[in-house]
């Protein structure tokens, strides 16, 4: 059994999310290896880099199916960004690529505002400000928070997927990240 | 949109922080990693390093730099000056960095933007713009190109680039106010968020610039009294312009 494990794809900020982690007292392992996935108290999907980059790079090591069968079992995942993005049906990204499936929904591309929306913004109902970096939004039934009319927050159960990055929302990410952890 | 964001500029030469930075308060006053601890806690909602000298044996020291700072940071960074290749861009992320910053090697090299973009997003990839006299200036000022300031930020978004920094030579280090129609062209014409540069002196010079551009880059305002920064940020509020609210500053 290993603490929190932090899914690899080869693009994602994994450092960044392991020092908020270190910073929590909580020691993480990277791995993309559907054994430790399996395993793990909890895993975090991380967000970094393209969707279809991401999804070639989970399928070579089988990582997607790991997620699956994880969820399947009630384990608890987390995920980030483009991780949060990945684990729906679909998303347009790239030409269009199919993600893990874990949720029903899609990604598209945003057309409102500056794009991409970059920046600090209120999430309901939450209410805490987090920080964002996305040019892709998804639509989802399971939508449990928003942003500017964005969903940004997605859940269903094991897995919770945010559209922000806590790892960089100062306070506020560090005490939405201890909340993953508090069951852990 | 999302809330105006308050960038605090530091530039670092062979791995420590030059150029005025002057508090009682932090016991190395050149160390990027606990300045930008100091500036997080205080209120910058993200932070630019500029590596100002960039010689191929500093971007070891610049790399490790960053990876410490990554270590220590909960709130995102930039990371400009010698960013040359996809390799560099790649040493730099790894490190830990959110975005790297392109100048005069995009300019030298657009297709660079597009090669960075592909491979993580273009919301990792700056492309840092001196302007003066309608075209843009490399090298830090010293060269004059004959590339016109908003065919360039156009083009540089359109090829990837997720945000556009600019910054008026002219008004750089002035202290007196930013280059409020520049901004305006540049964002106008591009459909990326833009961060206004040069010429902060006062917290009404940044709410001015913050009604136009989607965030203000502060460097000298900033580091002549980093304790402030809580204070400018209250300032800058009071103006009427919307920051992230810190319950820890209240």
């Amino acid at each position: 059994m290993s603490d929190v494990v932090v899914v690899d794809y080869g693009a994602g900020n994994t450092r960044s999310v392991r020092a908020a982690l270190t910073h929590l007292g909580v020691t993480s392992v990277v791995s993309s290896d559907p054994t430790m996935i399996a395993d793990g108290e909890l895993v975090i999907l991380p967000g970094v880099g393209s969707a279809r980059s991401a999804m070639d790079h989970l399928e070579s090591t089988g990582a997607d199916q790991a997620l699956r069968d994880r969820f399947a079992t009630g384990s608890p995942i987390l995920g980030i960004c483009l991780g949060m993005q990945l684990a729906l049906d679909h998303s347009d990204e790239d030409g269009g690529v199919d993600g893990i499936g874990l949720l029903r929904g899609s990604v598209h591309l945003i057309t409102e505002g500056r794009v991409p929306r970059l920046g600090w913004a209120i999430v309901e109902p939450w209410g805490d400000a987090y920080y964002f970096a996305h040019s892709y939004a998804a639509t989802c039934p399971h939508s449990v928070a928003t942003s500017e009319g964005v969903t940004v927050a997605v859940e269903r159960g094991a897995f919770l997927g945010v559209q922000f990055h806590p790892e960089k929302s100062g306070s506020a990410g560090l005490a939405f990240l201890e909340r993953c952890l508090s069951p852990v | 949109m999302p809330l105006a964001r308050l960038i605090p500029c530091l530039d670092v030469a062979h791995g420590r922080v030059v150029k005025g930075v002057n508090f009682v308060g932090l016991r190395d006053v050149g160390d990027p990693v606990e300045l930008a601890k100091f500036y997080s806690d205080g209120g910058a909602d993200e932070l630019v390093f500029l590596d100002i000298t960039a010689t191929p044996e500093d971007s070891a020291t610049m790399t490790s730099v960053v990876a410490e700072v990554a270590d220590v940071l909960e709130i995102p960074f930039t990371v400009g000056g010698g960013v040359r290749s996809v390799e560099d861009a790649i040493r730099i992320i790894e490190s830990g960095a959110d975005r790297v910053s392109l100048n005069s090697a995009a300019l030298a090299d657009p297709n660079l933007i597009g090669a960075i973009a592909r491979r993580y997003g273009r919301q990792a990839v700056v492309v840092a713009i001196d302007a003066g006299d309608g075209v843009v200036h490399t090298h830090g000022g010293r060269v004059v190109t004959t590339t016109k300031t908003i065919p360039w930020a156009v083009e540089a978004a359109s090829r990837g680039a997720g945000e556009i920094l600019l910054t008026s030579i002219s008004h750089d280090g002035k202290r007196e106010g930013f280059d409020l129609a520049l901004t305006a062209a540049v964002r106008d014409a591009v459909s990326v968020p833009v961060i206004a540069s040069g010429g902060a002196g006062s917290a009404a010079h940044v709410a001015e610039a913050l009604r136009i551009a989607d965030a203000a880059l502060i460097a000298s305002i900033v580091h002549e009294n980093p304790a402030g920064l809580p204070g400018l940020r209250r300032e800058i509020q009071e103006l009427g312009i919307q920051l992230r609210p810190m319950k820890e500053l209240i």
